[in-house]
């Protein structure tokens, strides 16, 4: 295959499990894919099943989002230029243990916004020079309103939320498109042991497909699992005076 | 905690299920009595346990020789998904089962068989080497040549002697997606094994018979006979492109049927309209794969015609000694009792394979399908004893009621796979329902160390 003809997206966070099933979905598209993340092995393995299953080029390279100084030579050293670039990143955390432990609270609010802005940041100059290219950032539904279970994890969505927003704002005119994703349940291993609402959880492969079918769209906002739109709409309508007194 | 069955619905469990990855991670100790599972396609226990470990996010292919045909992939690959990477690049499974349906893993646990037994043996036959997850954490490379005994115990093994990480195999080449086949009908059971025996130089062969025919009819028969097509068997559009299928609309069976849908008289109609399919004498077509191989996954959730009840399966083999005379005895118990199967299955296997636990041995087999009634139970009650008494023995992926006194009898190798499991799992980590049942695994010691999740 050559180069000009097939586009490549970098996923960043890849050895998720959401990560692995939107590499199946590009790559049976006829994307070239570079995996990112912090399990190289796995990765390597990964990668290896997309070229055996969909001949297509697939990479991996050793990333990890807290280390933002390293982003810089990460971005520049890639192979080729990706014409999108997908963040799967996360980190639901403990709640518990990081209203204790700023530390841990850190490193909830790090992985989830902070980090993300730095790479991101490094990605959309890239694109804006380049005119093209579309990024998708994984959110959540729990950014769109704080609740006492795991407002950590959501305020930290939250500022990434508003980011991926303000960031879609200044590319519109460079033609660069963002795409906000904010899934509801997914049965992950994050989600491992939950007791999730089987007919509100998805499996990583229906919101890989959806995520797929937003971007080729042009969507702004995704919601995976369409539902979540109108349960969020719910949501966010209730009086933080009644909200408050909710045990969320 | 969550509700868990086998394909035929019956029994229901409840279970604890993770994930392999997750099981992986959990310190050893946690947990008391764990079996593997992957699509959960096996009818019976066999996959039931306290503790349920899926395979199924565990499915990467790791190698793929194109040019020789081997294959190197994690457990939880599903056959449909492997199918549909191999197939348009010329080649085949070596041994498949009668569903897609299930992963690689699962596939070397039951060590399935094929339409090709008599030829190439069971799919254990062509697996080069695989790793075994033991019971103390390992991770063993096993083979003909390595570990050469637990490689024999976990091919057909019931996932008793740990989890299967990754297997390797041949594949078979193929020129085209279809098959050319041949049904012939024949009037009772002595004309099926006679067109048995002269068809050993086919490939494929087996044959639907109808149970309820009595008589001079009993084990009235389609024997179907296949042969992978080549190119210029193939009509203009198949040949176009010859080793691509357009996809089918699949249909879906969307709820269980209420238990009187099955009964003495619809089985009795649907069999004798079967029957009159295929005219008098023989007829050939080109069929492609799926139809050939896999006819029941075209309706979806198809277990759900026999209701909420649930059914159970009765596959057994009789040596071919025996086979002759003990055959239409218990076809003619069966038309008897008139609880009549659905779906009846015969086929003449070849050589036994080396993995101890192994259902295929050189002789005839029948499938049943029976819904769980009590009067089914003392049927394959009786049922047992007549495979006893003619040397035979019973399959465990479809068991979910046999004593473990007759499974004990039909599996002579069963103290060797016992020595070697124990070998590698002194606890008795990895057992389910049905191990427990037979008496394959000691059966549960009183436990002060319950799961405490």
């Amino acid at each position: 295959m050559s180069q000009l003809s097939t586009p490549t997206l970098l996923i960043l966070g890849a050895s998720s499990d959401v990560g692995r099933a939107i590499a199946h979905q590009y790559a049976r598209h006829g994307y070239q894919i570079i995996l990112a993340g912090r399990h190289p092995e796995e990765m390597e393995k990964s990668a290896n099943d997309l070229r055996i299953r969909y001949r297509t080029e697939a990479t991996a390279v050793y990333f990890d989002a807290l280390d933002t100084s390293s982003h810089k030579d990460f971005y520049q050293s890639l192979e080729s230029r990706p014409e999108g670039v997908v963040s799967v990143i996360g980190l639901l955390g403990d709640q518990d243990k990081g209203f204790e432990d700023f530390d841990h609270a850190e490193q909830i609010v790090t992985t989830n916004f902070t980090a993300l802005i730095s790479i991101l940041n490094l990605v959309a100059n890239d694109f804006k020079q380049r005119g093209s290219g579309f990024i998708i950032g994984v959110s959540s539904v729990a950014g769109e309103r704080g609740r006492q279970s795991n407002f950590l994890y959501g305020s930290a969505k939250a500022g990434f939320t508003a980011y991926l927003s303000g960031l879609r704002n200044a590319l519109y005119t460079h033609n660069i498109h963002v795409m906000t994703v904010n899934p509801g349940f997914i049965h992950t291993s994050m989600t491992e042991g939950m007791d999730l609402p089987g007919a509100l959880t998805l499996e990583p492969e229906d919101v890989a497909r959806d995520i797929y079918r937003a971007q080729q769209k042009k969507r702004n906002i995704c919601y995976t699992g369409w539902y979540w739109r109108w349960i969020m709409l719910i949501i966010r309508t209730i009086p933080e005076s009644v909200f408050k007194r909710l045990s969320l | 905690m969550m509700k868990l069955n086998g394909w035929g619905n019956f029994p229901i469990i409840d279970a604890e299920l993770t994930s392999l990855e997750c099981f992986q991670k959990t310190p050893s100790g946690q947990y008391n009595r764990v079996i593997p599972r992957g699509m959960g396609r096996s009818y019976g226990d066999s996959s039931l346990s306290q503790t349920v470990v899926s395979t199924l996010r565990h499915n990467r292919l790791l190698e793929f020789d194109e040019q020789a045909g081997r294959i190197k992939l994690e457990s939880g690959v599903v056959l449909s998904d492997l199918l549909e990477v191999i197939v348009p690049r010329g080649w085949f499974m070596p041994a498949t089962p009668g569903t897609r349906y299930v992963t690689l893993g699962g596939m070397v646990a039951s060590d399935v068989h094929g339409k090709n037994h008599h030829c190439d043996g069971s799919f254990g036959r062509h697996i080069e080497r695989l790793t075994l997850l033991t019971a103390d954490g390992q991770q063993l490379e096993c083979s003909p040549e390595k570990n050469t005994q637990l490689f024999h115990a976990t091919i057909g093994g019931m996932g008793l002697t740990g989890i299967i990480m990754d297997l390797t195999f041949r594949l078979l080449p193929i020129k085209t997606a279809y098959i050319r086949q041949e049904s012939i009908r024949v009037n009772n059971i002595h004309e099926a094994m006679e067109v048995f025996e002269a068809s050993a130089e086919w490939t494929y062969s087996v044959a639907w018979i109808d149970c309820l025919a009595k008589g001079d009819m009993l084990g009235r028969s389609i024997i179907m006979r296949g042969e992978h097509a080549t190119p210029d068997e193939l009509n203009a559009t198949q040949v176009q492109q010859p080793l691509y299928l357009t996809p089918k609309k699949q249909r879906s069976v969307p709820f269980h049927f209420p238990g009187f849908a099955l009964n003495h008289w619809s089985i009795k109609a649907f069999n004798a309209l079967y029957y009159r399919k295929v005219p008098a004498g023989s007829s050939r077509e080109v069929v492609d794969y799926n139809t050939f191989f896999y006819p029941l996954d075209t309706l979806l959730h198809w277990n759900r015609i026999y209701g909420k009840a649930g059914f159970v399966q009765y596959q057994f083999v009789l040596p071919r000694e025996t086979s002759k005379t003990a055959m239409p005895a218990i076809l003619e118990h069966i038309a008897h009792a008139g609880t009549g199967s659905f779906l009846a299955v015969l086929k003449l296997f070849g050589k036994e394979d080396k993995g101890y636990l192994s259902f295929p041995r050189e002789g005839y087999t029948l499938a049943l399908d029976f819904p769980a009634t009590s009067a089914t139970f003392t049927l394959l009650d009786q049922l047992d004893e007549l495979v006893h008494q003619a040397q035979g023995r019973v399959y465990l992926t479809k068991d979910s009621r046999l004593q473990s006194r007759w499974m004990q009898a039909g599996y002579e190798q069963l103290p060797i796979f016992q020595k070697i499991k124990y070998s590698h799992d002194k606890a008795g980590l990895f057992r389910s329902l049905q191990s427990d049942r037979l008496q394959i695994t000691d059966s549960p010691l009183p436990t002060n160390k319950e799961n405490p999740s």
